[in-house]
């Protein structure tokens, strides 16, 4: 017995109308099939009739506002424009989609327009930021001058060719440095005794550090200037400023080493110990590199943070007009509080300076957070390139020592 | 057939459950190092944070015990002759968060629906990497940024406000007359409003990424189901995503107030101070516990330390509820996502 379709039964010569032959069964046609390949449902895409539904209400939107801005409406500034640019606009598309659309899908594309919007309006406000930040600067960020001198010779009505932030840039250096030289070793022991210990006190500390991210920065800087500098009688100076700022930096190291430690397989540390490794060995060789990416991101994340603090500096080291290499005594000034200073200024000479420092310390900021993404972006254990290659060379050069041992001659 | 197979008569024919066998790790001398190590810099990293709180709370002592509870009832602050209170200065400092909050939260409850839902993928780690970036940005900056670029934007908006909506008590300014176009615009300048507005873009990334952490771990089950059910993607967002987020929106927005009460230096650059509070949220000056302690540490006496200590326990207290609430609200959602502040 064969089994035919429609089409092999009619190509093998049958006529239309005479019953086909005994013994022979025949599957009726799919009218459908080949015309049509199953295709699912795209929920997230843009259609054209989207884009320019979108792009007719924006211009209908911008001309309509354009008639209507001060002199119906009672709206003024910049700000009423933009507000009543974008009610228009979200008005015309709802009207634009009601037409092709009913119910439930006018809403949800005037929801994804709303949505969207918000996006937008966060994305615009970063970069008005930044944007104004850098252009009201300008003068005197790209005068070398700026990044060589200080501001000992140079007094508030001074053209900005005199003077600089070098006395920042330096003091930002050194109190960092004491900071992470303070933070690093305690910060990445103690996630690690959070992660490697149970028990009552591991939960209580970990209740601590949490509540302790809570803490204004401004009692940070409160508390040392009230312990160290009063009651212990030591100067205003970068030590002590570096020692608020580790009060800052401390937490947010210690909670997200916590974090990127508990991402360590275990199956890696239970086979570190059934190899025999002391506990001690098993995070030193296994733990440690395996999150050593992650533990460098919680690093710099902590720094991001240590170097915008302008309160904690301001109340310990005190504002400096000179560069300052000693952290023991003298104030020392760090770039948030210079900037600071400098526009406290109605002078519009110091205010440029400080939005000029302002922009030296978002790129400073830049960099670290470019740095702990590039870090950060990988899972824990995972290898770049140029590791794994090393890896590589690591386990031949095992291999020939352990067949050299085995065998006592190189394979 | 010469062997046959016997089994062994079973041991435990009296029921006695096999006794597990007891492992004794015995640790050696370089792991008891470790541990002593470890539980030492956990230790230390105990008492240096409560060192912090308990000595804020000895250090304020004298101050509470000259005023007593007045302290939380005084609005004025003169320690010099023993009248000061925090009533004023913690008003508004609320009054900044909430207005912070209040701004931050529908922007970053959409963001984070945006980036989570409607964005295309390519562009959602970008997206991501924007809002950390905006976390990031030193507090500082944004204080320059309200105080010199945005400030002359926002007293149109408060203008507009107190014109329209002035029989709103929120909204009324003293001083100033609708109906006289050259009134000075300079009652409006410094406010709790424009205060608000700057620390409101500090808030806004720390709620948006919590939130979108929450918004992705919404199971993937229940997204296709009510896509099957023939729902569009908002109807999907309206009955899965912000039901499943809830404890989420909630922990999230109560970190951001956390963040936006303790806020210094962003407050101090655009406020200017004054002690007698009101609700009319336009009016110029303003005041926050953290800028009074910022302006005021450098000629302190002993005892106007003290006060200014009690003023920031004060403050110190509110975050620490405000986050330990927030923490519960997201550890019990039904995602459970980790709060990472």
């Amino acid at each position: 017995m064969t089994i035919l379709s429609d089409t092999d039964y009619r190509s093998a010569g049958a006529v239309d109308g005479e019953a086909p032959a005994l013994g022979v069964t025949v599957l009726p046609s799919n009218p459908a099939s080949g015309d049509a390949p199953h295709q699912p449902r795209a929920i997230g895409k843009i259609s054209r009739d989207d884009l320019l539904v979108a792009f007719g209400a924006a211009v209908s939107g911008l001309s309509m506002t354009w008639l209507l801005f001060g002199r119906i409406t009672p709206l003024d500034g910049k700000a009423g424009f933009v507000v009543l640019l974008f009610v228009t606009f979200v008005a015309t598309y709802a009207l634009l989609v009601s037409l092709t659309n009913d119910g439930p899908a006018i809403v949800d594309k005037v929801m994804a327009v709303m949505l969207s919007a918000a996006g937008v309006l966060a994305g615009s406000a970063l970069l008005w930021v930044v944007a104004s930040t850098v252009w009201k600067g300008r003068q005197a960020l790209f005068k070398p001058n700026l990044y060589l001198d200080d501001m000992s010779r140079a007094g508030p009505l001074e053209p900005l060719d005199v003077g600089g932030i070098a006395h920042a840039l330096i003091g930002t250096i050194i109190i960092m440095s004491l900071a992470l030289a303070l933070t690093v070793p305690l910060g990445v022991t103690c996630a690690v005794f959070l992660n490697e210990t149970r028990g009552r006190v591991t939960t209580f500390v970990r209740t601590i550090v949490t509540s302790m991210t809570a803490l204004p920065s401004v009692l940070a800087g409160l508390f040392i200037f009230a312990t160290f500098i009063l009651i212990l009688g030591f100067p205003r100076s970068g030590l002590a400023a570096s020692i608020a700022v580790s009060i800052m930096m401390l937490p947010i190291i210690i909670r997200s080493g916590d974090v990127v430690l508990r991402l360590v397989p275990g199956n890696l540390r239970e086979a570190s110990a059934a190899l025999g490794a002391p506990k001690w060995r098993t995070v030193w060789h296994v733990v440690l590199p395996t999150a050593r990416s992650g533990l460098s991101t919680s690093v710099i994340l902590g720094v991001a943070r240590g170097i915008g603090e302008t309160a904690p500096v301001l109340l310990t080291s005190g504002v400096g007009a000179s560069s300052n290499l000693d952290p023991t005594k003298n104030p020392m000034m760090s770039l948030p509080l210079a900037t600071y200073e400098f526009v406290r200024s109605p002078q519009p000479a110091l205010v440029a300076r400080g939005f000029a420092t302002a922009a030296v310390l978002m790129i400073f900021v830049l960099v670290l957070f470019t740095l702990a993404r590039v870090l950060g972006g990988r899972p824990a254990g995972r290898l770049s390139k140029h590791q794994a290659r090393r890896a590589e060379a690591r386990s031949k050069r095992d291999l020939e020592r352990f067949e050299l041992r085995l065998n006592g001659v190189k394979s | 057939m010469d062997t046959l197979t016997t089994l062994p008569a079973l041991s435990r024919t009296d029921h006695q459950l096999p006794t597990r066998r007891v492992i004794e790790a015995q640790p050696g001398t370089g792991d008891r190092i470790f541990s002593g190590l470890m539980l030492i810099s956990g230790l230390v990293v105990l008492a240096i944070m409560s060192a912090v709180g308990l000595f804020l709370a000895i250090k304020s002592i004298p101050a509470l015990r000259r005023t007593g509870l007045s302290f939380f009832t005084t609005s004025q602050w003169q320690p010099s002759t023993g009248v000061f209170g925090v009533a004023a200065v913690i008003g508004f400092t609320i009054s900044i968060a909430v207005i912070a909050v209040a701004i931050a939260l529908p922007i970053s409850l959409a963001t984070s629906l945006f980036i989570t839902e409607v964005a295309p993928t390519w562009l959602r780690s970008t997206l991501v990497a924007m809002v950390d970036l905006m976390a990031a940005v030193p507090s500082v900056v944004y204080g320059l940024w309200g105080a010199r670029v945005m400030q002359i934007h926002a007293i149109g908006i408060s203008r507009w406000l107190s014109t329209w909506l002035g029989w709103i008590p929120f909204f009324d300014v003293t001083g100033h007359d609708p109906s006289n176009p050259l009134s000075s615009l300079s009652v409006f300048s410094a406010s709790s409003f424009i205060a608000g507005v700057v620390v409101s873009m500090m808030v806004m990334p720390i709620q948006c990424s919590v939130m979108r952490e929450v918004f992705s771990q919404v199971p993937p089950g229940e997204r296709e189901g009510a896509f099957a059910l023939g729902s569009t993607r908002w109807g999907m967002i309206r009955v899965v995503s912000l039901p499943f987020g809830r404890g989420g929106i909630i922990g999230g927005t109560m970190l951001g107030l956390g963040r936006a009460l303790g806020e210094t230096i962003a407050v101090v650059l655009i406020i200017s101070p004054r002690f007698d509070f009101s609700f009319n949220l336009l009016e110029a000056g303003s005041n926050s516990v953290s800028a009074l302690i910022a302006l005021r540490f450098s000629e302190a006496s002993d005892f106007d330390l003290s006060a200014l200590m009690a003023a920031g326990l004060t403050l110190f207290a509110m975050t620490l509820v405000v986050n330990f609430v927030a923490s519960a609200f997201i550890a019990k959602s039904r995602s459970g996502a980790s709060s990472e502040a």
